[in-house]
């Protein structure tokens, strides 16, 4: 497609706007002349989805503020009231509550991605590490979120979670009380939980994913093949060969990616809300209750994996930071990936066996920690949860071993693509 | 391998796209903003409100508080009646033309039944709330006052029927509210009919 000519941007309105705000030349760098690889499959759906994700949490959790109460005294009621009594209140909940399990299972596929493709390899580090910035705002965010409902599982969960801190040594207890801000969760939390989850962490979102595109856009898009098509030739126009303009091919292909997305999600959110406990969880129908503790308190499954870990580490020398600094450390190590991968290949596609076993292996783990983190600590889930910790551990921490010493396949010059 | 490129198709599938995503955005926006309408808990509490006026006196007068504002119910006596045909000079619209009432209270009297009168008391002005002046001849406000209300925030001034003046700063008459009368005793305000909704 030819490429906008200097007239047509620099006359009339777009002249005058162009002469007080760089409109066309954004346009051109971002869009009609940032260049991706014609290859995209799958799993590169998932970054522009996750925006639309938090483009829509953002809109509906505006529109719930409009009607939510931050006290502990009404917060409940409150959450019934925007359910049952504001119009349409109750699609505009369902839509927040199954934003936020579909967020996490965005943002876990995009990050497979990266996985997949060696999306983390020089020179996109930063990139992935801003990545990972987001994704610990995101769970801070989420867990924040969680307590507004007041209800008996968002009580008892917060409870747990900020108990945790009390496991630093010497000044664990101190930090927990300047945490709550009172000697229990009480409406002071909840009300600076509140504040944290509407105000801070959103704009802190918005602003870490401006930065993640442009960190993107300074680098260029990898692909399914590992080709850094800025290597390639130009052709005549000086696009590289195997690239294609962003706008309009993935703009367009990435709302036919939304579309599939949204009907799965509308699929949940108008016939299944709760997705049978998971997405909303039994326990938080009922008020916060400190005197009753739930039969069995659990985190909203996207942080099952981790409170698996957690769980799974046993006390040692009168302390339980153990579980605490694994589960902590199951993050932070993915945050030296870039330099924990030496393989000479960045893509999957041309990397041997025993890398793929290992990610096959990595990938089991965390949908089995997932799945002990969800059960009581009882019968063989213990024992499961601390077989994959170690596996989950052992991906990361054997990586700089078997990425150098595992066969690989040479990597071609252009891109593997079928015309349709 | 190049080929022409059909603008003509190109732009019938982009408008097609765009018109689709067009609807499918209004839809989407639709609840959002129908969420600003009142909430069923609002309605209930903007529900009609029943009053008992079996202990108002003549020449008395009740309030009421119905959706947050003042409702009153003055019981006037024959010679507030009367008053209400002979002070058409002093008054800026005393055929009611300019005003908010029902059908029904669109009359010299401003009232379903002239002895009831039922009006919001909230000045058309700025929206204060206008002090009852009912002496007839109550020279302190002026020489041939008929008897009314007064509004002590910038001066309007109302007759017995909430007809403003002429020369005041409230451009309309005082509003009336739905109502109806349940009984000869009970009158509800906020509906138009004795009947439930």
């Amino acid at each position: 497609m030819a490429t906008q000519s200097e007239g047509v941007s620099n006359s009339g309105l777009m002249g005058w706007i162009n002469a007080r705000f760089p409109v066309s030349q954004l346009m051109r760098e971002h869009l009609t002349e940032y260049f991706a690889a014609k290859n995209f499959n799958f799993w590169y759906f998932f970054g522009s989805i996750a925006i639309f994700v938090l483009v829509l949490q953002i809109v509906t959790g505006l529109y719930l503020t409009m009607s939510y109460k931050p006290s502990a005294a009404e917060a409940f009621g409150s959450v019934e009231y925007i359910m049952r009594d504001v119009d349409w209140g109750w699609l505009i909940r369902y839509l927040h509550s199954t934003g936020a399990s579909a967020f996490f299972i965005v943002v876990y596929l995009h990050m497979f991605r990266a996985l997949l493709y060696g999306s983390y390899r020089s020179p996109r580090e930063l990139l992935w590490l801003v990545g990972m910035v987001i994704f610990v705002c995101l769970m801070a965010e989420a867990f924040f979120g969680y307590l507004l409902p007041w209800g008996n599982m968002s009580y008892w969960g917060a409870q747990v979670i900020v108990n945790l801190f009390s496991t630093v040594p010497f000044v664990g207890d101190t930090l927990v009380e300047w945490i709550r801000g009172d000697y229990f969760i009480s409406d002071v939390t909840l009300n600076r939980f509140f504040a944290l989850h509407v105000a801070l962490l959103p704009l802190v979102l918005v602003l870490v994913v401006a930065v993640h595109v442009l960190a993107l856009h300074e680098v260029g898009s990898l692909n399914p093949d590992g080709i850094e098509i800025k290597k390639q030739k130009k052709d005549a126009s000086g696009k590289p060969l195997d690239g294609v303009a962003f706008h309009p091919y993935y703009t367009v292909k990435d709302i036919f990616g939304l579309g599939v997305f949204l009907t799965l999600f509308c699929g949940v959110v108008f016939f299944a809300p709760t997705l049978g406990g998971m997405f909303l969880e039994e326990p938080n129908f009922e008020p916060a209750n400190p005197m009753l503790t739930p039969p069995h308190i659990k985190p909203v499954w996207y942080f099952t994996p981790f409170y698996a870990m957690l769980r799974a580490v046993p006390s040692f020398a009168g302390t339980q930071v153990w579980g605490v600094i694994v589960m902590a450390a199951a993050i932070v190590l993915l945050f030296f990936l870039p330099w924990l991968d030496r393989s000479p290949v960045k893509s999957i596609r041309y990397k041997g066996w025993l890398t793929r076993f290992m990610l096959a292996m990595f990938v089991v783990s965390f949908i089995m920690l997932a799945v002990c983190g969800m059960k009581p600590p009882q019968g063989i889930y213990p024992l499961l949860a601390r077989i994959f910790t170690a596996t989950y551990f052992a991906f990361f921490l054997l990586m700089p071993w078997y990425s150098r010493i595992d066969r690989t396949k040479p990597v071609p010059d252009r891109v593997t693509y079928h015309a349709h | 391998m190049e080929h022409d490129v059909d603008l003509g198709r190109r732009q019938l599938l982009t408008l097609a796209t765009a018109a689709t995503g067009a609807i499918g955005v209004v839809f989407a926006a639709a609840p959002f903003i129908a969420s600003w309408e009142p909430s069923a808990r609002a309605k209930a509490l903007g529900a009609p409100v029943e009053i008992d006026i079996t202990k108002l006196e003549p020449g008395a007068m009740l309030k009421i508080e119905w959706r947050g504002k003042p409702v009153w119910v003055l019981r006037r006596t024959p010679e507030m009646i009367a008053s209400l045909k002979t002070d058409s000079a002093l008054l800026l619209d005393p055929e009611s033309q300019a005003s908010t009432q029902p059908e029904y209270a669109k009359n010299t009297d401003r009232a379903r039944n002239p002895e009831y009168f039922v009006a919001l008391g909230v000045c058309t002005h700025l929206g204060c709330a206008p002090m009852p002046k009912f002496t007839a001849g109550d020279v302190t406000i002026q020489s041939n006052w008929p008897g009314g209300f007064y509004c002590p925030c910038h001066g309007s001034k109302f007759d017995l029927a909430g007809r403003v003046f002429k020369g005041v700063p409230a451009p309309a008459n005082l509003v009336i509210p739905p109502y109806a009368f349940i009984s000869a005793t009970r009158l509800v305000v906020g509906a138009d009919s004795a009947k439930p909704a």
